[in-house]
């Protein structure tokens, strides 16, 4: 069982695209489809994100050692959802028109906000390599990973700041982000103190 | 000039595909479902088909129309901000089965010799409903082409003969918590309001509306009445009217009230002045292919040489 359990976890994380394409396929995205995908695949984007970030807490609170290994999947497979969303952008939403990307990110905070959340996702995936974390050696390798924190913070924000009115389901992620990041500065408190 | 004149044999939107038709179309499809042909589609995935609305007989149309094909009928009844009835797109036509469009009167109110409660039919009646196909521009950005069914709102309102005292008028959406679930969260401040500048107000092309596709407004469409300021970004364009108010000073507006420094008052189309969150020099044209570029936007929507002149003068920059 144990064996099986990353292949699994594996093709659960390919549900949501399993499941955007077939929507797309048999009943189509609705009457703004460029921004269905959009928000569809930023959603998990962020979900994924979230998630990544749980397993150490959870392993910690569950004592639950076999979580780690999931953590670099989980964490690949956000950027994976976060690279989908920004393709999406640029494809669907911009048709390729870079002089509308560029005034975008400038002008857009909300936009500014997600493309330095993926410019820093992008290192850490490029590093989650066995091979990398030798090169890099583990202290640089967990320093420079401590960037995800920021990350998670920015894709909140980046959903925060694009809603008009209903900010409850940014909310939510916050709520959540703040425990995963709370829980953290509360534990290195008690472990020093 | 962009707006195209429509031929007199062009057809009315509503007479494009006979209703006899298309309900025959569905039925056929029904019949198809219940044989078992669409087994592998997914349930539910094109079953959501809106309920078409009473159809308005007599409809003048408008020689200005535009050409251009409106958009889908589904498109633009299941699409749609009206946030009394929740804050998603398809919100508005999922919860607001219940809202109850008949009888309705509305309130008149303010600098003006008729003032009092009318019935909305007696508001409407005395005037010939026209088909206007317009563009319909949200300020996200997305844009439809819909053939509105209504009456010019500047002859309901000389009508009523406003005073010298009246320069502005305030409008009102309806307070009904218990029928509109987006009213019980005080994510707005509720009840909605609007407001124009009287000279605005009385523009030929502001369109006192009570029909689409040359059937009734339907609820998630703003039934029974709305303002449909085809100049204007879509927030504009008030749904479900309950109380028209001639006023002396510019009235207060939902959007500006939630956020002044992304709405103002005249919010005007215009795709030189950017919104914080949105560019507006490009448009998504709802129906378009998944792959195509945006279009550009026009200034006021394609309606400059129309109602340009109400704004000479203004810095639109800041009378944004």
């Amino acid at each position: 069982m144990t064996r099986l359990a990353k292949p699994i976890v594996f093709a659960l994380c390919l549900l949501p695209l399993a499941w955007l394409a077939y929507r797309g396929w048999t009943a189509g995205f609705g009457a703004h489809p460029q921004e269905y995908v959009n928000r569809f695949l930023g959603d998990w984007a962020l979900r994924f994100l979230l998630t990544a970030l749980a397993v150490t807490p959870l392993r910690q609170i569950g004592n639950w050692p076999q979580l780690a290994r999931f953590r670099r999947m989980l964490g690949l497979y956000a950027f994976f959802y976060v690279v989908l969303h920004l393709s999406s952008y640029v494809v669907a939403t911009h048709f390729f028109d870079w002089a509308a990307i560029g005034k975008d990110i400038l002008k857009r905070n909300y936009i500014t906000v997600g493309m330095a959340t993926f410019a820093m996702l992008t290192p850490l995936a490029a590093t989650s390599t066995a091979g990398m974390v030798k090169r890099l050696g583990a202290a640089r390798w967990k320093k420079l990973h401590r960037l995800v924190y920021l990350a998670g913070i920015g894709g909140v924000f980046h959903f925060f700041m694009m809603v008009k009115a209903d900010w409850r389901e940014p909310l939510l992620y916050a709520v959540i982000l703040s425990g995963l990041l709370g829980w953290r500065v509360w534990r290195r408190a008690r472990v020093k103190g | 000039m962009l707006i195209k004149h429509v031929r007199a044999r062009d057809p009315l939107s509503s007479e494009i595909t006979p209703r006899a038709v298309f309900e025959g179309r569905r039925r056929l499809l029904k019949a198809a479902a219940a044989a078992g042909v669409w087994a592998f589609a997914p349930a539910g995935a094109k079953a959501a088909k809106p309920v078409r609305g009473e159809p308005i007989p007599n409809l003048a149309p408008w020689p200005k129309s535009l050409s251009e094909p409106p958009t889908g009928y589904e498109l633009a009844t299941t699409y749609n901000n009206f946030y009394e009835f929740g804050f998603d797109k398809e919100d508005p036509a999922r919860h607001s089965k219940s809202f109850k469009p008949r009888p309705w009167t509305v309130a008149v109110e303010g600098h003006a010799e008729k003032t009092g409660t009318f019935d909305f039919e007696d508001l409407i009646k005395p005037h010939q409903l026209e088909e206007r196909v317009y563009r319909f521009r949200c300020v996200e950005a997305w844009s439809m082409v819909v053939p509105w069914v209504g009456v010019p709102l500047g002859d309901v309102l000389k009508r009523l003969v406003p005073t010298a005292k009246a320069k502005y008028v305030a409008f009102q959406t309806v307070l009904r918590p218990e029928e509109m679930p987006g009213q019980r969260l005080p994510l707005l401040k509720w009840p909605y309001v609007e407001g124009l500048r009287l000279d605005e107000a009385m523009h030929p092309l502001a369109l006192l509306t009570v029909g689409m596709y040359g059937e009734r407004l339907p609820n998630q469409n703003g039934a029974p009445l709305r303002l449909v300021l085809p100049w204007k970004y879509g927030f504009k364009s008030i749904k479900s009217i309950v109380r028209i108010a001639f006023t002396e000073t510019e009235p207060p507006t939902t959007w500006n009230i939630a956020t002044p420094r992304e709405y103002g008052f005249y919010s005007n189309v215009n795709p030189q002045v950017d919104h914080p969150r949105w560019s507006q020099a490009k448009e998504r044209r709802l129906g378009d292919p998944f792959f195509s570029p945006k279009r550009p936007t026009l200034m006021f929507n394609g309606y400059a040489e129309d109602v340009a002149h109400l704004y000479a003068g203004m810095d639109l920059a800041k009378l944004y």
